[in-house]
């Protein structure tokens, strides 16, 4: 599944990121990389963008962002 | 590199949100110098100050996550810290700021950093952040594992800054810090790049050049080798290492993050992992769908009060200090060209400037708080979907809700939006949010020609006019965001990966500076050309016409209101003689080159129903808008104080006719010169703005003819569309 698909509170680790492009790049570097644990802590009015947790810090992405992301889902703690 | 005399030339660079503005400050007081890096929009910043006799100069770059540079805004901070940019020394040691609570992603950027090769500083900022989030950094160990000199801050209350200073100047004669090897089959490439150039470039370039896909740098090595094959050269390299496990572009940040975690390991300790912080408290209130919804809307009325209500009690008292100066010089100074110089020019230039002010200060206290504590992030949160519609993120909403006040501080305000494709896009539009200066044309034009009617018995068709006028602006925006997007700034759509700093309490230091540093920025560096502008329209209204006669009336006039009470002469006789001064001054005006470019332009603006009197008037506005008002008055020869209420010039302008006794302002005509007004750039300050902030006369002139031809096909198209509907 695809990160932007997780629901408000639940946790996934990253599998892989889409493409090589500029939004690819820049997620790898704030840290959006393979076998990372990643929250969805909570969403815009219109539920977009999202903003999730991660390396111990927030970063909000929108759901086309989100969506190149693929995921492994955790169970809830 | 410097001798013992010279100064020592220091880089300071950071992530955002690091507070790395608030160190520099911290660092340089009061002596800052402020311009552009050649070339480019991006904002240049340094300072000197002298540790232990020894001086050093530090150049402040600009905030930001990594050094991939993918435009060439980007690429300035590379240049510098190569030493490949003009006029710029190489710098002999880097300040890297981190946010102390947020360690591992803020290092990435220092092991980019590392492949300079050069002595490095790194300043972990905002350290009793990180302590109230129950983050220890053991520094001893951190300055073990990364073999690098760490210095602990509070910037924003000086905690520190004395150690930065002392560090500087330590690591000049220090060994390089530890650097992550580079993987072996990336240094063979790297090696085998090298061999392609006659005279390689540092191999921080070769470097970046295979790890960035359609980078700047790929582009600056294509043009040092003058191959055309150098890319697909680069390409294969790039496929050569995927093959062997390296995949660009995420393995570099893979391989940087491994080292990172690595080397953090034993240093840091979190005690309050996975708890909810105050931060995320807050947050859960603040960006809530319902609750966020509601403070920011709160919140943006608020700045939207600041710049639009607030503010105007300044602009009132400047406009009076301006009044008083002017009677001033009258009271001195006889009727004549050194009169009308300092009062029309010199006074009215100096005030079309400062009466911008208030508004630039109330903007940017309130930037300077929402972005100092946090919530300026918050609010591109909530706001961008509503900007999805032009293309740009909820960075561009807060510039743009204040464009609707004055585009001048909206502006200003778009230094807040990091991309700079979203930022040009965003400077572009702003002028054509509906700004209080166009209120008054529009009253002006509404209650003279919109009957007094209410549709369906209720909705008044002025109310109606009115709104709409404040829309089609904003409306017309989404297409012209499309078309510069499409034309002139392409590329891919904006990014939202946008991190969500901590809340912190705002310091007034830092707010405080900001202001000042905005408002003197404005004065010095549009201030000046927006002066040199009101002084050229005024010479074009003045010459070449003989005001002798005009003068004598005046004196005369003068004369009279002098001494009322000695003169025995009738009020007849004095509404003459005002009427012969307007009148006069109106022949002048119409002899002027203004006025006679009002007549040059006539043919071209005869399609919208327009005589050439509007085009003068439409000409003498482009200082600011709402000087048109003033400029009827002159032409309709009623002099120059009528205002938006005036009935005289209302019914003037009703009586006006063509030589065949049609009335020139019909209802379409009134509308069309509304429309042109909502999207023509007639504001000669957010020109310069425009100019100031773009670093380029370009700029401000695209914006002038595609807003001026937007204008012209507005008021066509409501002069022809009215005409066939009230037909």
């Amino acid at each position: 599944m695809t990160l932007d698909s997780l629901q408000v509170g639940e946790r996934g680790v990253v599998v892989s990121i889409e493409g090589t492009d500029t939004v690819a790049v820049r997620l790898a570097e704030m840290g959006v990389i393979d076998g990372e644990e990643i929250e969805l802590v909570g969403t815009a009015p219109f539920g977009d963008p999202l903003e999730f947790s991660l390396r111990g810090y927030r970063l909000s992405l929108r759901k086309a962002e989100a969506v190149r992301v693929n995921i492994e889902p955790l169970k809830s703690k | 590199m410097s001798n013992a005399a010279g100064p020592l030339h220091v880089a300071l660079i950071g992530n955002p949100n690091t507070g790395k503005s608030t160190l520099f400050n911290a660092l340089s007081g009061q002596n800052v110098r402020t311009g552009n890096f050649p070339g480019v929009t991006v904002e240049a910043k340094s300072t000197t100050f002298t540790v232990d006799g020894q001086q050093i100069h530090l150049t402040d770059l600009p905030g930001t996550y990594s050094l991939s540079p993918r435009s060439l805004d980007e690429m300035v901070a590379v240049d510098v810290l190569l030493g490949t940019a003009a006029n710029m020394t190489a710098p002999e040691v880097v300040v890297c700021v981190a946010d102390a609570a947020n360690l591992e992603r803020n290092l990435y950027l220092y092991t980019q950093l590392l492949d300079l090769n050069l002595p490095l500083v790194l300043v972990l900022n905002m350290w009793d952040n990180a302590g109230r989030k129950g983050i220890e950094v053991d520094i001893e160990k951190l300055q073990a594992s990364l073999g690098v000199h760490v210095v602990t801050t509070v910037a924003d209350k000086g905690v520190g800054i004395a150690d930065v200073k002392s560090a500087i100047l330590a690591a000049k004669n220090q060994s390089l810090p530890q650097r992550p090897n580079l993987p072996a089959e990336l240094a063979a490439a790297v090696s085998d790049l090298r061999s392609e150039f006659d005279s390689p470039p540092a191999d921080f370039l070769l470097l970046r050049g295979l790890l960035d896909i359609n980078g700047e740098t790929e582009k600056r090595l294509a043009k040092l080798t003058h191959d055309k094959t150098f890319l697909d050269a680069l390409n294969c390299h790039r496929e050569k290492l995927a093959t062997s496990g390296f995949r660009i572009p995420v393995a570099e940040s893979r391989w940087r993050y491994d080292w990172i975690r690595e080397h953090l390991k034993h240093c840091v300790v979190s005690t309050q992992a996975g708890q909810r912080t105050l931060s995320d408290r807050i947050d859960k209130v603040l960006t809530h769908r319902i609750g966020g919804v509601f403070v920011f809307l709160l919140t943006m009325l608020l700045v939207f009060q600041a710049i639009y209500t607030f503010a105007a009690p300044f602009s009132d008292a400047i406009g009076s200090v301006q009044d008083s100066a002017s009677a001033g010089v009258e009271s001195v100074v006889p009727p004549g060209i050194l009169r009308s110089l300092l009062v029309d020019g010199a006074i009215a230039g100096v005030g079309g400037v400062v009466v911008f002010l208030p508004q630039i200060v109330f903007l940017f206290l309130c930037i300077g708080i929402l972005e100092d504590c946090g919530y300026m992030a918050r609010a591109a949160f909530l706001a961008d979907r509503l900007m999805a519609p032009l293309g740009l993120n909820g960075r561009s909403f807060v510039p743009l809700m204040s464009s609707f006040a004055c585009a001048v501080p909206g502006i200003m305000a778009t230094r807040t939006i990091e991309n700079w494709r979203d930022r040009m896009v965003t400077i572009l539009i702003a002028p054509l949010m509906s700004c209080s200066a166009r209120w008054p044309v529009y009253m002006l034009l509404t209650s003279a020609f919109v009957p007094d009617e209410y549709l369906g018995g209720w909705l008044s068709l002025r109310a109606l006019v009115l709104f709409g006028m404040h829309f089609v602006g904003l409306i017309l925006a989404i297409p012209i965001a499309w078309i510069l997007r499409k034309f002139w700034f392409q590329g891919e759509s904006s990014l939202f990966v946008m991190e969500m700093p901590d809340y912190k309490t705002p310091s007034w230091k830092v707010v405080g500076g900001r202001v000042l540093e905005q408002g003197r920025e404005f004065l010095v560096r549009a201030g000046t050309l927006i002066f040199c502008t009101s002084i050229l329209v005024w010479a074009a209204a003045y010459f070449p016409g003989d005001h002798t006669h005009l003068y004598e009336v005046q004196t005369e006039l003068e004369n009279i209101e002098q001494n009322e009470t000695l003169i025995d002469i009738s009020q007849e006789k004095i509404d003459e003689l005002v009427a012969e001064h307007n009148q006069l001054n109106g022949e002048l005006i119409e002899a002027s080159y203004l006025g006679q470019a009002g007549h040059f332009i006539a043919p071209a603006i005869r399609p919208l129903g327009w005589d050439w009197k509007i085009g003068v008037a439409v000409i003498a506005s482009f200082p600011a808008r709402e000087v048109v008002i003033a400029a009827m008055g002159t032409i309709y020869s009623l002099g120059a104080d009528v205002d938006e209420e005036s009935s005289d010039l209302k019914e003037t302008m009703k009586k006006a006719t063509w030589s065949d006794g049609r009335p020139i302002f019909t209802l379409p005509v009134a509308l069309s010169i509304m429309v042109f007004f909502a999207l023509c750039s007639q504001c000669a300050a957010t020109l310069m703005v425009i100019r100031r902030e773009t670093n380029s006369w370009r700029w401000a002139l695209f914006t002038f003819t595609y807003m001026t031809l937007l204008a012209y096909a507005g008021a066509w198209v409501t002069v022809q569309v009215g005409n066939w509907l009230l037909v």
